[in-house]
């Protein structure tokens, strides 16, 4: 029931406020195709600028992904998670999900594919997976729209809340299933 | 950030080097510049169109109307940014576009909001305290439903695969809620901005 209701909105949440938009500009005599072609000019200056924070961190995320660098911590935290009734195939997803969101999706994907719908690890991996943002890429990409390069504390923020979100993931997961 | 970036790079030629993988990791060098570019790229349309979309939904006042109706929560939240600024209405309608999982609507919407919060930032290579905050939320990520994830548990075969929901939405509440907090707290904590004198602006 929930889920059909929110299938529907998420269906129309778009093309509703496509049209809400258009119609109030029609009534307001807002010039439409005029004002649309002057806000869009900027699409392609804002994905340019967006370029060089983009470069930094992708590519410095992707080595540390390459390095084997997540695997020996996964190894190396291992014995402290499992305490905490924690299974050791949702640790990378731990490690990766404020780094790359693709790289947890594909870990997530993995993880349900071999340990299948019945383990406790795919309901666990599933709600990390699902109640986050990569912080990383956020981070590039909106900061990067307006070029800013001296972060103050928006890192160690979002950071902090994603170790939140993981404790508060276990914490849910061991409550519910 | 700049102690990040070089931890990041420096430890991973280091580790890659103990693993054997080190050619790995200079191939991840060129994958991961390309597909930067491919990400960058990628957004170029769907950017132009809501740009678009965005700059009628402003001239029409509709984005001053959300603003004004959510004013309680934000005057709280972002109380550096004056009350009318069409930042506050975009920073509403990335939210909307996030809850309802549309990713690359918000995006676009997000980067919209950014430059609105610029104007008001009196040091512009710095991230303002509003900032923060809008990133610190978006971040957290918050979302009625997380799509792709049922998509895979359905692919699997999982019976209900709706009964994440309920977790999920809790987990992300926690997150988001504990992102705002900490923002708010880390504002207190950290040097204030300077102000960027004329000539450089």
């Amino acid at each position: 029931m929930f889920q059909s209701i929110m299938d529907i909105i998420s269906l129309w949440a778009l093309p509703s406020i496509i049209i809400l938009i258009l119609t109030l500009g029609l009534i307001k005599k807002v010039p439409l195709y005029e004002t649309f072609t002057d806000g869009a000019k900027d699409g392609f200056k804002v994905a340019v600028n967006i370029i060089p924070y983009l470069v930094a961190i992708i590519v410095a995320i992707s080595m540390f992904r390459a390095s084997g660098i997540i695997e020996m911590a996964g190894n190396t935290l291992k014995p402290i998670l499992t305490h905490f009734n924690i299974p050791a195939d949702t640790i990378p997803i731990m490690i990766v999900r404020s780094l790359s969101g693709s790289a947890a999706l594909g870990i997530f994907s993995d993880i349900a594919n071999n340990l299948g719908p019945d383990a406790y690890a795919t309901k666990l991996a599933a709600i990390m997976v699902g109640s986050s943002e990569t912080t990383f890429y956020i981070l590039a990409v909106y900061f990067g729209a307006i070029g800013i390069s001296k972060l103050r504390y928006a890192l160690i923020v979002g950071l902090l809340a994603d170790f939140i979100g993981i404790v508060a993931a276990v914490l849910v997961c061991n409550l519910m299933f | 950030m700049n102690y990040i970036f070089y931890f990041l790079i420096v430890i991973s030629i280091i580790c890659g080097a103990i693993n054997g993988k080190l050619t790995d990791v200079v191939n991840s060098i060129l994958t991961g510049a390309e597909l930067s570019v491919k990400v960058a790229f990628s957004l170029i349309g769907i950017m132009a169109f809501w740009l678009g979309m965005m700059k009628i939904a402003e001239k029409c006042g509709l984005i001053k109307f959300i603003a004004k109706v959510i004013k309680p929560i934000t005057k709280k939240l972002f109380n550096e940014i004056p009350e009318d600024s069409p930042a506050i209405g975009d920073i509403a309608m990335t939210f909307t576009a996030n809850a309802f999982g549309l990713a690359n609507a918000a995006t676009p919407i997000g980067i919209k909001a950014m430059e609105e919060l610029q104007k008001h930032n009196i040091e512009k290579t710095s991230a303002s305290n509003a900032m923060c905050m809008f990133l610190a939320m978006s971040t957290a990520g918050f979302q009625l439903i997380p799509a792709t994830v049922i998509a895979i548990l359905i692919g699997i075969g999982y019976k209900n695969p709706t009964e994440i929901i309920a977790p999920t939405l809790l987990v992300t509440s926690i997150a988001f809620i504990a992102a705002i907090i900490l923002a708010k707290i880390l504002q207190k904590l950290w040097l204030p901005q300077k102000e960027t004198s004329k000539e450089d602006n």
